[in-house]
């Protein structure tokens, strides 16, 4: 019975190791969410949404809250591809708007 | 021999992918003349009751009650002071004795529904904003903000002494023109900002429908009542002021004021209008 709480105890201390985020994750996050932006930028489309979450990464980031500095990188990551997809796309399809 | 053949071979290659060039990329080609017939003819169908010169009263030309609320507000008409001032500010010498008249063709009075227009020298559009800030540059002076005060006070003056003049823009035959056109027109009914709301998602697809407690403005002579002064702003707004905010409603990252993308965008959106009357200044909610 000893064992088995032992066991159980090791268990749940590994898998709250294993999702705790930590500062390097954080930077690494946040480099390819930052990457992305820029790569929008180029294509002249960034959005006002990617920059609010990046800002609320970096201030988790600083706050030591790696968790939320991740999570909010991600996201942040996700919105920039978006935006590089709307603009990669609308190179052809602003055409179906067009008046004729 | 064999050079002459490789030319020969190479020719007649090109010569026959031309040849099957035109009809293959005829929807591609740039004609800003039926550009302007079918955006006209777009607007005037969609609204049979209005003329074309009732556009350039924007979301006031879209139904009665607004239009009273329109001709009540020119009684006292919100954007006077900054007329005003922009006539004191026009006609004040700069520090080296000349002014802003010395700058503009016919001393600036009257010329509004030029503008834009396509600089061979430089090979770009230039804006009315753009050339009063080149103006001041070349005589010494610091450059205004693009986006309110003295400029929207200047641009006021300057439309105020153009009114009733139908916009003029012309393109000239230069394939620079025709290609700063077109990206104007593609940044037009491109969808960008998260959004995904193109100008033409508004003021093309959905004008006279209200957004929030807005009613938007038809595309056609939006530019005409340039700058205008807007309740929701509790101040002037120059066009760039108007494009920045579009971008920011939208959720996309403006770009800065002037920037080629707008100053494209300003030569199509008021080519399209050509022929409507300058209203400007205007008052909008």
């Amino acid at each position: 019975m000893r064992a088995t709480a032992i066991v159980a105890a090791l268990l749940i201390a590994n898998a709250s190791a294993a999702f705790a985020a930590s500062e390097a994750d954080y930077q690494a996050a946040y480099a390819a969410a930052e990457a992305a932006n820029k790569e929008a930028g180029t294509l002249r489309n960034q959005w006002t949404t990617t920059a609010s979450t990046l800002a609320a990464s970096k201030k988790a980031g600083d706050a030591g809250d790696f968790d939320t500095a991740v999570a909010q990188a991600k996201e942040a990551e996700a919105l920039a591809k978006a935006s590089i997809f709307q603009a990669t796309s609308e190179k052809e399809r602003w055409k179906d708007m067009e008046i004729h | 021999m064999t050079s002459r053949l490789a030319i020969r071979a190479a020719t007649t290659l090109a010569l026959g992918v031309l040849a099957f060039t035109p009809a293959a990329r005829a929807a591609e080609t740039i004609d800003p003349v039926a550009d302007n017939a079918a955006f006209q003819k777009f607007f005037t169908d969609k609204f049979p009751k209005l003329q074309l010169k009732d556009f350039v009263n924007g979301p006031y030309s879209m139904n009665e009650d607004l239009h009273k609320q329109w001709e009540e507000k020119e009684e006292f008409p919100p954007y006077e002071f900054s007329l005003e001032d922009g006539k004191q500010m026009f006609t004040t010498p700069f520090k080296n004795g000349k002014s802003y008249a010395d700058c503009f063709p016919n001393q600036g009075i009257g010329i509004r529904q030029n503008y834009p227009y396509f600089d061979d020298k430089d090979g770009k559009v230039v804006t009315l904003e753009l050339a009063l800030n080149r103006c001041r540059e070349a005589n010494g002076e610091a450059p205004i903000s693009y986006v309110k005060d003295e400029m929207a006070a200047l641009t006021a003056y300057m439309a105020f002494t153009s009114r009733g003049k139908p916009m003029d823009i012309r393109i000239p035959n230069d394939p620079r023109a025709l290609a700063a056109y077109q990206m104007g027109k593609e940044y037009f009914y491109t969808r960008r900002g998260q959004l995904n709301f193109s100008c033409a998602t508004c003021h093309v697809q959905s004008p006279g429908q209200r957004i929030r407690a807005e009613v938007l403005a038809p595309a056609l002579g939006i530019l005409n009542a340039m700058p205008i002064y807007r309740s929701e702003w509790s101040g002037m707004g120059t066009t760039s002021r108007r494009f920045i905010t579009c971008n920011s409603q939208t959720r996309g990252v403006p770009l800065a004021p002037e920037s080629d993308e707008y100053r494209n965008l300003e030569y199509y959106l008021s080519y399209v209008s050509n022929g409507l009357p300058i209203s400007g200044p205007g008052a909008r909610p």
